[in-house]
């Protein structure tokens, strides 16, 4: 126990004491700050009109702040979290492999899976802080506007989950190399692709459609986004995270019959 | 203490280690001697629970290191060659880590990470970026990583390679002082550091040992025969068929001469001292004896000697 807390804190001290955590932090701030923005913007350029136009006051669900700024924010959050999870991720095992240190890290009393689990949580922890920054924005639409509180709170539920899986993927593509650039870039390629998964569905014939619907992430972010917590998703993202980190520790652990 | 039976370890077709056998007793410190690539690293990587073996057995403080490397590396400091380190991490906070890794417990943490920075002359340096710190002071910070819990066993790999004069003899002197408390196996390619520092060698060369003995039996075994230099006044053709007529001496070689001095390297018949016939017969003939010492062999010599014998 007293060891996934010490790799934690000791991963924390080297996000915090390099920029390597506020860089992404800021930058993750100032994009979805501004597409907040622009969604907040057009949403009231489009009240406007409604109130002289009746024929858009009419379209419910275009005056409804959940449905045009919150929901679409969540789509963006995770989109730009894609962009900058993987460089959260890419150091934590290629540094140690490049620099030697895990030589050192292996044969001190420690399990591979405390090891894992350690950097998981640190990682874990800034992308928490990361994202709960992001809270401004719905609260500056709680205290100005009526967005429901139900889908904000699953939106985000969805979004740590997301997170989650992420650093998980990420973790394993850092375990593989030494390069922290072939990490990021594995891990941005595979994210990419079981986003894009979900929009090639409708090309495909019923049955694979349906399957590459269930491993693609958009899909399972989507229902909570719309409020519903569906435990078919939570068990994908679960199932997501242990994959992962199953593969990491294989991967940890190859080293013993590896020539 | 340690105990290694047979030890093997292959990279694909590549033999590391070849059944290397030996032991350690307690509080002895052990130097591992060998050339670059003779497999001085491997046996270290396996002794430390790194990676495993292809075969063989390896005992630390009665535990094993494959079947269980959890107790064994609760019982070990390992300082790896190249002294890898978190760079980004302030000397003590980085030494707290450790030390809390290694299962000291939280009560004792600060007492130990306190004495490790003395007794590694690291108190000035413990809120310094290890990023800051010269090459020296890495390799304390490196030794005092592995002290921290005060282990049984350590095992330094090249502890003073890359370092200046001094910082290497202030290196020795610290492990010096960690012997008798500790067991210790040191790996070095550096001679006079052995002869300096251990108590017992294992040479091992293309992963197999080629010998175990203390530094002194060593220099003293090694050579079938030994040597004597003799410096002589005098004619030296006559001085080289004079002494080729004394019993014992099987071989003589000129080595310079100059002004009617001349220098020979004699090889004589290993156990009987014929200095007293060499000097008798000298003065007999009328030359001046100006030197008569004998050669020891140095521990380079006989390294040389086993490492180049196939």
């Amino acid at each position: 126990m007293r060891n996934f807390y010490l790799i934690a804190k000791k991963e924390l001290y080297s996000y915090f004491s390099s920029p390597v955590a506020y860089v992404v932090i800021t930058i993750f701030l100032v994009i979805t700050g501004y597409y907040f923005y622009n969604l907040l913007a057009s949403f009231s350029t489009l009240s406007f009109q409604a109130s002289t136009n009746p024929a858009i006051a009419q379209q419910q669900n275009l005056l409804n702040i959940t449905e045009t700024v919150v929901r679409p924010l969540f789509g963006n959050i995770s989109m730009i979290m894609l962009l900058m999870m993987p460089l959260l991720t890419m150091r934590l095992f290629s540094e140690e492999k490049k620099s030697g240190t895990i030589e050192l890290l292996l044969t001190y009393p420690v399990t591979d899976m405390e090891v894992i689990i350690g950097k998981f949580i640190a990682c874990f922890v800034v992308f928490l802080l990361m994202l709960l920054l992001t809270a401004t924005f719905p609260a500056l639409l709680i205290l100005f506007g009526e967005p429901e509180i139900g889908p904000t709170i699953t939106g985000y539920i969805g979004l740590i989950l997301t997170g989650a899986a992420f650093i998980s993927l990420g973790i394993f593509t850092s375990s593989l190399t030494e390069n922290q650039i072939i990490a990021a870039t594995l891990s941005f390629g595979v994210l990419i692709l079981f986003f894009m998964m979900g929009t090639s569905v409708s090309l495909m014939g019923p049955t694979i459609g349906n399957i590459m619907m269930h491993i693609s992430l958009i899909g399972h972010l989507e229902g909570f986004a719309k409020g519903i917590i569906d435990t078919t998703d939570i068990i994908y993202y679960f199932l997501f995270i242990v994959l992962f980190n199953f593969l990491t520790l294989r991967v940890l652990e190859s080293k013993k019959w590896r020539g | 203490m340690i105990q290694v039976e047979k030890l093997t370890k292959s990279y694909g077709s590549y033999q590391a280690l070849n059944e290397i056998t030996f032991s350690v007793e307690k509080g002895e410190i052990l130097g591992f001697l060998g050339p670059n690539g003779a497999g001085k690293t491997t046996t270290m990587r396996i002794l430390t629970c790194f990676f495993p073996a292809t075969s063989g057995k390896a005992r630390i403080a009665g535990y094993d290191v494959f079947e269980e490397p959890h107790e064994v590396k609760k019982r070990i400091g390992y300082l790896p060659e190249n002294v890898p380190l978190y760079r980004d991490m302030k000397v003590v906070d980085y030494l707290s880590f450790v030390a809390g890794i290694k299962g000291v417990r939280r009560q004792d943490l600060k007492m130990r990470v306190g004495n490790v920075l003395d007794e590694c002359g690291l108190s000035d340096m413990s809120n310094k970026m290890i990023n800051e710190l010269s090459k020296g002071y890495r390799q304390r910070v490196g030794l005092a990583q592995a002290l921290v819990n005060e282990p049984e066993v350590l095992i330094l790999d090249e502890p003073t390679v890359g370092l200046d004069p001094k910082q290497i003899i202030e290196i020795r002197k610290l492990i010096k002082n960690l012997a008798g408390k500790r067991t210790i196996i040191l790996s070095t390619h550096i001679l006079p550091e052995v002869s300096m520092t251990c108590n017992r060698v294992v040479i091992i060369n293309k992963g197999k040992v080629v010998a175990v003995d203390t530094p002194q039996n060593l220099t003293a075994n090694i050579h079938g025969a030994s040597r004597l230099i003799v410096k002589v006044d005098g004619p030296a053709q006559d001085v080289i068929s004079g002494l080729q007529k004394i019993q014992g001496i099987n071989r003589v070689n000129k080595k310079e001469s100059s002004n009617g001095i001349s220098e020979f390297i004699l090889d004589t018949e290993k156990g009987i001292d014929i200095r007293r016939d060499i000097a008798a017969g000298i003065v007999r003939s009328g030359w001046g004896l100006l030197e008569l010492r004998p050669v020891e062999m140095s521990l380079e010599d006989i390294f040389i000697k086993l490492v180049t014998k196939e």
